[in-house]
């Protein structure tokens, strides 16, 4: 199979997968027990109230039909509106998009080189005093939680410092560096959780691929540190660095969720968090599938990347 | 003799179990020592703690540690010391079911997949690809919104979601272990599937299982606190952890500690099963499978 015809069946891939997470969100918020319009009426809902809602819901179509029509405008751009607030979801979006994009696209600026410089290091030498150091370092960051870290940061550099802001609540009219001196310590927090994983799995890959015949011949022809790393191992050692980028941006999903909550950062993890905790179900279903779609689609890039740097990979064995 | 065959992993769990012990480094020690106090509150909680769960003893919030409140008082005037010990109670013990039942499905129908192969295999794989392109802490929220939150729900829900990662590991070491003699022995002496997947799979896998176990334990303890933080996991009065570092955060603008002490409980416990898994996989020599 050609590498073009291979890449078009791994993004049609990518496609049946993101219908079939769609289907799961829907199905996960719309059928599980529990009835939707009691959800938003609350106790005191009366039945004439009840089967209004249910009407305006369009609650007596079946599902399949439910689903089509929710999937279709969703498809279009229409996001419907919010129950609670009634509020348009889009205008609702359009600013915690940036927002969490922002502060997930400066966590990942940060913490992927930092990480990736970090590995390398700790598998030049593997079991010497830096390795050591760092790998003690990142597997305690690994094991505590998000919010131990942010309490910590917050204690230092919000209460007894008075550095920073301990909550980062953006607004338009702020200028750049107000908006900056916010962003840190939750910038912060995030690369924090993210680069002990990063750290870990790129130093097992590097080492690895240094540990590989090819690299052993490498040595014994004698060629020198620097390209045996960056010539020899790294090309080989792309498609798993590439693979462990992705694997974290998972965690950093999640460490988004909490960040944004912890420090009242008003973006996407936060609305979803309120959403579901008002069971707001159609905000939550737009928030699930942003989420999900970021999520599907840089796995898609990671599968990528790997077969591009290893021709092994367009074989199946 | 064919009888004795799998005695191999016998011998890594208990026969080598006095070299093990001259092995013990002092992180492992200490590691060890940290679980067992932490075990022994979560037992004992209700007979440590010096006040009830809920009773409010005094109308100052974050009131300072006394020798009557050890650690203070939280943002409603409980006691922080006896609450933490209740929700460490609720935590760890939640953390340990969900582990649990993950590692019961995960491992039945990663071993099961590793017997039948074809196409039981290409079906439950392909499932479980669908549901890890989801990210986890979606699912737990999508579940949440539909169902609601009790601890029921946190159970089933993360355990699934674990079981999912289970599963992956289990088969991957089931491969690798029904190609061996041993298995077309008790193939040809007519052991049922399962008596094979019990009593030759799982002692043959259940090094690597033991650390895997470990890792889900603590990424439970971490999921749940998450999830309890944000405030969908474990509802007020109740209180785990997570809930008690989310009703004290407003605490750290009086500049007192309350949030931090349940945050390093988790941490302790996390890190020590992090360092014994650690010290484990380098004494046994055993490896958990790559693909993940």
């Amino acid at each position: 199979m050609t590498l073009s015809a291979l890449i078009v069946k791994r993004l049609l891939l990518g496609v049946v997968i993101m219908f079939f997470v769609s289907a799961l969100i829907f199905a996960g918020t719309e059928i599980l027990p529990g009835d939707v319009a009691q959800a938003i009426l609350g106790q005191g809902a009366t039945p004439e109230l009840l089967a209004n809602v249910r009407l305006r819901l369009g609650l007596g179509d079946p599902v399949i039909v439910r689903y089509w029509h929710w999937l279709s405008s969703v498809i279009t751009g229409d996001f419907g509106t919010s129950m609670v607030s009634g509020a348009d979801i889009a205008g609702l979006l359009s600013e915690r998009v940036s927002n969490t994009a922002m502060l997930a696209g400066a966590t990942a600026l940060i913490a992927v080189p930092l990480s990736i410089g970090l590995g390398l290091l700790c598998a030049l030498k593997p079991g010497g005093l830096l390795d050591r150091a760092i790998s003690a370092v990142s597997l305690s960051l690994i094991s505590v939680p998000d919010f131990l870290v942010a309490i910590v940061l917050v204690m230092i550099f919000s209460v007894n410092l008075g550095w920073l802001p301990a909550i980062a609540n953006l607004r338009p009219d702020q200028d750049a560096l107000a908006i900056v001196r916010q962003m840190v310590l939750p910038v912060t927090v995030l690369v924090f959780t993210v680069l002990a994983h990063m750290v870990r799995m790129t130093r097992s890959s590097v080492i690895n691929v240094l540990s590989s015949p090819a690299t052993e011949m490498a040595i014994l022809k004698g060629v020198p540190r620097a390209r045996l790393l960056l010539v020899h191992a790294l090309p080989n050692a792309l498609a798993p660095i590439a693979n462990v980028v992705v694997l974290n941006l998972a965690y950093l999903i999640s460490g988004i969720v909490v960040v944004e909550t912890l420090f009242n950062f008003s973006g996407l993890g936060r609305l979803m968090v309120e959403s579901v905790s008002t069971r707001d179900i159609p905000v939550v279903q737009v928030c699930a599938l942003l989420f999900c779609a970021v999520y599907v689609i840089l796995n898609l890039v990671a599968d990528v990347v790997s077969v591009v740097s290893n021709p092994r990979l367009r074989y199946p064995r | 003799m064919i009888q004795n065959q799998p005695s191999a992993s016998e011998e890594v769990l208990s026969g080598s179990f006095k070299d093990r012990l001259s092995q013990l480094t002092v992180t492992a020690m200490i590691s060890i020592v940290v679980l067992l106090f932490s075990l022994s509150i979560v037992v004992f909680a209700p007979w440590i703690a010096p006040y009830p769960e809920y009773e409010i003893l005094t109308d100052e919030s974050f009131a300072l540690s006394s020798e009557q409140m050890w650690l203070g008082s939280d943002f409603l005037g409980r006691d922080v010391f006896s609450r933490m010990l209740y929700g460490a109670r609720v935590t760890f013990s939640v953390a340990f079911a969900i582990a649990l039942i993950a590692f019961f499905i995960g491992c039945t129908f990663g071993f099961l997949a590793a017997v039948k192969r074809g196409l039981f295999d290409s079906v439950l794989s392909r499932i479980v690809d669908v549901l890890i392109s989801f990210p986890a802490i979606m699912v737990a929220l999508i579940v949440i919104s539909g169902l609601g939150s009790s601890i029921t729900v946190l159970i089933v829900t993360v355990a699934l979601i674990d079981a999912t990662r289970v599963f992956r590991v289990a088969r991957a070491l089931g491969m690798d272990i029904v190609v061996q003699d041993y298995i077309e022995a008790a193939t040809v002496r007519g052991e049922k599937l399962g008596w094979i997947m019990w009593h030759e799979i799982l002692p043959n896998a259940l090094a690597p299982l033991a650390a895997e176990f470990g890792i889900r334990f603590t990424y439970a303890i971490l999921f749940i606190s998450a999830l309890s933080f944000l405030g969908l996991g474990v509802q007020p009065p109740q209180a785990d952890l997570g809930v008690m570092v989310k009703e004290n955060m407003q605490g750290l603008l009086y500049e007192t500690y309350t949030p931090l002490y349940p945050a390093l409980c988790i941490a302790m416990v996390t890190l020590s099963v992090n360092l014994l898994v650690d010290w484990y996989l380098k004494t046994t020599d055993a490896t958990l499978p790559d693909e993940l």
